[in-house]
């Protein structure tokens, strides 16, 4: 069973979203995604400045047997990505929710963050596809 | 029944095996009224022993002429060990090496393919090669497209001086993309790309900028000047190359103070031949920053379980059967089996032996625009360094010369007056290695007969 | 750590194929133009290359030395007599661009090969320029639009993917600037044609199809998806990836089809050449006829003369330098001309006994079917889903360890939608003897699943190299040979 912290939100296509202290929103992959996808071998970061809308692909994340587009969970401005990953995609599959998040976006509507999926409502998606 | 193994015992034993009373009820699932009775268009069947004949009658019919046409595809000796071993079934008849462990020849050669392509050009990676030389530019601006993250515009220059079968091929493989080609003229006098031109464009958001060297008309183009233009101006390059012709000039990744992006070309030069325009394959080369946009397949090297080296695909996540709908490109195939020509005819010939050949077809070629020059109504239209084609003048009509040279055995070269009007009666020839000195003289001898 | 010898490690500085180069020449190149450094070729003789490379070729395998059934791919046998004969010296020698009246005998070739792929698909022209079969698919695509933009009709952009279908054809229909619409297949491996009614509309440029589909059977409903499309204002695209399972059987024409490319490497046998070069000639019905890319073979009385721009001006254009893969195409004609008449229509006829004989035996020997009750077309689908589920052993471990069994593994994790499936297809050139020792070696491999898995699981270790790590090849990118880092890391 994968591990779905249960103070971030979701998307069905997989992100978490968690809204920090300065109002910023840092998105990653949830751990399901990562064990699905397999090692990564490659992650293509946005760049610092750039627009996003809601729904947008803005990251990808490549496996060897699979590449996905990462959607920002909500629209605004990014202002940090993790460079990390350039060298060491593996941070993803070895910490989702910490030292292996994607990028972090200034939201321009709040509002969208209580759109998105809850844990429980996230694990139910999960459930869902196994079967 | 040609190339089926079965036995009658065979069929009916498989036929009990599946329970049905016939082969025929296997297509029990198409509709009877789809059903095709009779193929009346297509002919009865020929014995392998009627069919060689037939085709070597065609064969002869056609000939052999003494070639002197180039424009994208050249004559040259062929080492017999080339096509010797590329015909060898495990060559011949292997597909895709999806089965890493059980292509490691076919794997271990495109490595080998890979290395020898990214020096010959001076970049740092190479693909498992293109369709051919045309398409290979079209995917290189879509590419270059995909890459110059900075720049909106689609928007590519490309030279009066690009093979102009390239421009065509370029635009129709593009076209769904929205790409915007401008077409820079070339010094009249000169036959080289002018400088002069590119100033309209400065400060513009251009992606990319494509030299071809050597040019359509066989000429050297500055091409350090024209790259250094372009990455001032926060363009792309594209080089567009002869990779025989690498053996003696710069490699593209030397051209101007940072080298160029990407470098395209048809491999036929290098041990495929002419066989009336295809198979060849087109190459691409590119720095490493650009690899996951590069499209086609890639080689890599790598371990297995016990930690030995061998060779797999790799970077299949940009291709179409893994991003469908977002892949860089549709290309699947590669051109595997002139790949592998090119790179036993690399190995026999090594970098002297290339060398030899290019100056070889250099210098034929120069014998040849001093014996037809000598003709009266032949001129000489480009007299700056050339590579092995130049561009002649007649006071007469190019394809009628052609018809009445072609009656007399030889192929004289490529009419440019379609393509070229302002050059007048125009004509592209080329001397490969293959050219003698006799051969030379012969055509000299024909063309004043011709003109008389 | 032992390796196989790269060619560079043959190489030593001086040494050269002599007898294979003019000498003495001097290249005239101004300074600036000239090239300083030589590229890193081997310095080799030619014996050494020679044998480096034929020992290289023994690693592969390959029609000629192995049964090969990769399903969607069909690898069957591909007959000398087309490749000696399409190398006749004339036809290597003659240059693309020599006059027509010096290429009489290779145009009269490349005529009657349109005439017969016409004949045998049912289609009005075709044109054999494509170079591969997603060419082809590019060229088809590209034509449908030109149609409906003739037309005025500029809305039409939306091209109708199944999900079953291969990847070029999404890929094909974004390259060509149209989006994709996804249509689900139904339990029973036919289109929804519920979902297709949705699906089409005003924006509908056309419709992708694989028929029989890459789940291996024939779309039933054919006529019917082809009036649901046509009605709605779309064309109807046929990808011929899977011809060989119809040939003279039914013609992609009758069915319905505006548009179809055919995988000469494929049905007409020609080589697949370690991954190409393919060849993907374009049929089209009457109203696409204007718009077929260039150039095409015409005849006028006895003569053949190239069609170009000037005879077609609304082409899609050209695809290639000068016509396609010509070479390839000689092969085809060889072979087409080989078969005949009778010999066209026993293609389907014995692939499709090769496929549902060896579909039968398998599922006697307790393999599922992916698609039960239904007639395999020339190639069928088995899922191993529950020796993965039950044993811990997946269809990559059951293809791989087929690998020591002498045999190519079937085509492996496609269609995308069958869990662990795979995809097998035998070719009607295959011997009930050769079909029956794959069962053995499936069945032996089942049985050695339940009793050693892991055993499975580390398989090929009869091959040149063990399973590779894909993920360091992705990561630690090494493409090129570095003689440099080679010593440091030797050292």
């Amino acid at each position: 069973m994968s591990s779905i912290p249960a103070d971030l939100k979701y998307l069905e296509s997989h992100e978490w979203a968690r809204l920090e202290s300065d109002g910023t929103v840092t998105v990653g992959i949830s751990d399901h995604a990562q064990s699905a996808l397999g090692d990564l071998v490659f992650v293509e970061v946005p760049t610092v400045g750039q627009t996003v809308s809601k729904g947008a692909a803005t990251a990808v994340v490549e496996s060897v047997k699979a590449a996905s587009d990462v959607y920002s969970p909500v629209s605004g401005e990014i202002v940090a990505v993790n460079e990390a990953l350039g060298g060491a995609p593996e941070l993803v599959n070895q910490d989702p929710y910490g030292e292996g998040w994607l990028f972090k976006v200034k939201p321009s509507d709040t509002d969208e963050l209580s759109q998105l999926l809850d844990a429980k409502a996230y694990e139910k998606v999960v459930e869902r596809e196994a079967h | 029944m040609p190339f089926i193994p079965h036995t009658e015992a065979d069929v009916a034993a498989m036929l009990q095996t599946i329970g049905v009373p016939s082969i025929d009820a296997l297509f029990d699932e198409i509709p009877a009224a789809l059903r095709t009775r009779a193929l009346e268009g297509i002919p009865e069947a020929l014995s392998e022993m009627e069919v060689a004949r037939l085709l070597q009658e065609r064969a002869q019919q056609d000939g052999r002429p003494l070639n002197f046409i180039g424009a994208g595809a050249y004559e040259h000796h062929i080492p017999a060990a080339v096509w010797a071993i590329v015909t060898r079934g495990e060559f011949y008849s292997a597909y895709t090496p999806y089965q890493a462990e059980a292509s490691q020849g076919t794997l271990q050669l495109l490595y080998e393919y890979q290395t020898m392509m990214a020096s010959l050009t001076g970049m740092q990676v190479s693909n498992a090669s293109l369709y051919d030389g045309a398409s290979a530019l079209a995917e290189a601006c879509l590419m270059a497209v995909r890459a110059h993250r900075k720049s909106k515009s689609a928007h590519i220059l490309v030279p009066a001086t690009l093979n102009p079968t390239y421009l065509k091929v370029a635009r129709t493989i593009t076209e769904g993309q929205n790409l915007k080609f401008d077409v820079l003229p070339y010094e009249l006098k000169q036959g080289t790309t002018q400088r002069s031109s590119l100033d309209a464009y400065a400060g513009q958001d251009i992606t990319a900028v494509v030299i071809q060297q050597p040019n359509f008309f066989g000429l050297l183009e500055d091409v350090d000047a024209i790259t250094d233009w372009a990455h001032a101006n926060n363009a792309l390059v594209i080089a567009v190359v002869n990779p025989l012709s690498l053996a003696i000039l710069k490699p593209p990744g030397e051209w101007g103070a940072k080298g160029v992006d990407i470098v395209v070309g048809d491999g036929q030069p290098l041990g495929v031949p002419l066989s009336s325009g295809g198979p060849y394959f087109g190459f691409m080369t590119t720095r490493m920053e650009h690899v996951r946009q590069m499209p086609g397949r890639i080689i890599g090297r790598t371990v297995d379980l016990d930690g030995k080296p061998g060779f797999t695909l790799t970077l299949q996540a940009r291709e179409q059967h893994i991003r469908r709908s977002k892949a860089t490109s549709n290309i699947c195939t590669n051109q595997g089996l002139l790949v592998t020509a090119a790179t036993i005819y690399m190995s026999l010939l090594g970098a002297e032996g290339l060398e030899q050949v290019a100056a070889t077809c250099q210098q034929q070629t120069n014998k040849l625009v001093d014996a037809l020059t000598k003709v009266r109504g032949v001129r000489l239209v480009f007299d700056g360094p050339r590579f092995h084609e130049a561009v002649l003048q007649l006071d007469r009509k190019v394809d009628d010369v052609l018809e009445k040279l072609a009656r007399a055995g030889i192929v004289g070269g490529f009419d440019l007056s379609q393509q070229y009007p302002e050059l007048g009666q125009a004509l592209l020839v080329c001397a490969t290695e293959t050219r003698t000195d006799e051969d030379i003289k012969r055509y000299a001898t024909t063309l004043a007969e011709v003109m008389q | 750590m032992s390796s196989r010898a790269l060619i560079f490690d043959h190489s030593r500085p001086g040494r050269t194929a002599k007898a294979q180069h003019p000498q003495g020449t001097e290249a005239q190149v101004p300074s600036h133009l000239r090239r300083k450094r030589r590229p890193m070729l081997p310095e080799v003789s030619e014996l050494q290359a020679v044998r480096h490379y034929t020992k290289l070729s023994q690693l592969n395998f390959s029609i000629d030395t192995h049964f090969y059934p990769l399903g969607s791919c069909t690898m069957k046998y591909n007959p000398r007599a087309c490749n000696q004969l399409a190398m006749l010296p004339e036809f290597l020698a003659r240059h693309p661009l020599a006059p027509a009246s010096t290429g009489q005998g290779f145009m009269a070739c490349m005529y009657e090969l349109q005439e017969m792929l016409k004949e045998v698909t049912g289609m009005k022209g075709v044109s054999l320029t494509p170079m591969a079969g997603a060419q082809g698919e590019f060229a088809g695509v590209a034509m449908i639009r030109a149609y409906h933009r003739s037309r005025g009709d500029l809305a039409r952009t939306q091209i109708i993917v199944p999900d079953a279908a291969h990847g070029t054809n999404p890929a094909t229909a974004t390259m060509c600037g149209c989006t994709v619409v996804e249509i689900p297949s139904l339990p029973n491996g036919d289109i929804d044609l519920e979902a297709l009614e949705k699906a089409v509309g005003p924006q509908t440029a056309g419709i992708m199809l694989t028929n029989p589909s890459t789940l291996g059977v024939f779309e039933r409903r054919i006529q019917e998806v082809a009036k649901i499309v046509h009605d709605a204002g779309g064309l109807l695209y046929y990808d011929g990836a899977n011809l060989n399972a119809i040939l003279g059987k039914v013609r992609p024409g009758d069915m319905g089809f505006d548009v179809i490319h055919m995988n000469l490497h494929k049905t007409f046998s020609t080589p697949h050449g370690g991954g190409g070069p393919g060849s993907g000639a374009v049929g089209v019905n009457e109203r696409l006829l204007p718009f077929m890319p260039i150039p095409i073979v015409g005849k006028e009385g006895d003569r053949y003369r190239w069609l170009d721009e000037r005879d077609l001006p609304q082409t899609i254009g050209r695809l290639s330098a000068f016509m396609g893969n010509a070479g390839v195409l000689l092969r085809a004609y060889v072979y087409m001309r080989m078969l005949g008449r009778a010999g066209m229509q026993r293609v389907a006829e014995f692939a499709a006994l090769n496929a549902n004989y060896l579909f039968a035996r398998l599922q006697q020997e307790g393999f599922e079917a992916a698609y039960p009750g239904r007639r395999a077309s020339h190639e069928f689908i088995i899922t191993l889903k529950r020796q993965a589920r039950e044993l811990g052993v997946n269809a990559m471990d059951f293809a791989k360890r087929l690998l020591d069994y002498g045999f190519h593994a079937p085509t492996t994790y496609f269609p995308l939608l069958v869990p662990e499936c795979l995809l097998i297809e035998p070719t009607e050139t295959e011997a009930k003897e050769d079909l029956d020792a794959f069962v053995a070696a499936l069945v032996a491999i089942q049985r050695e699943a339940e009793q050693d898995a892991a055993k499975v699981k580390g398989a090929p270790y009869t091959l040149p190299v063990r399973r590779l790590d894909d993920v360091r090849a992705a990561k630690q990118l090494d493409l090129t040979y570095q003689p440099a880092a080679a010593a440091a890391a030797a050292s």
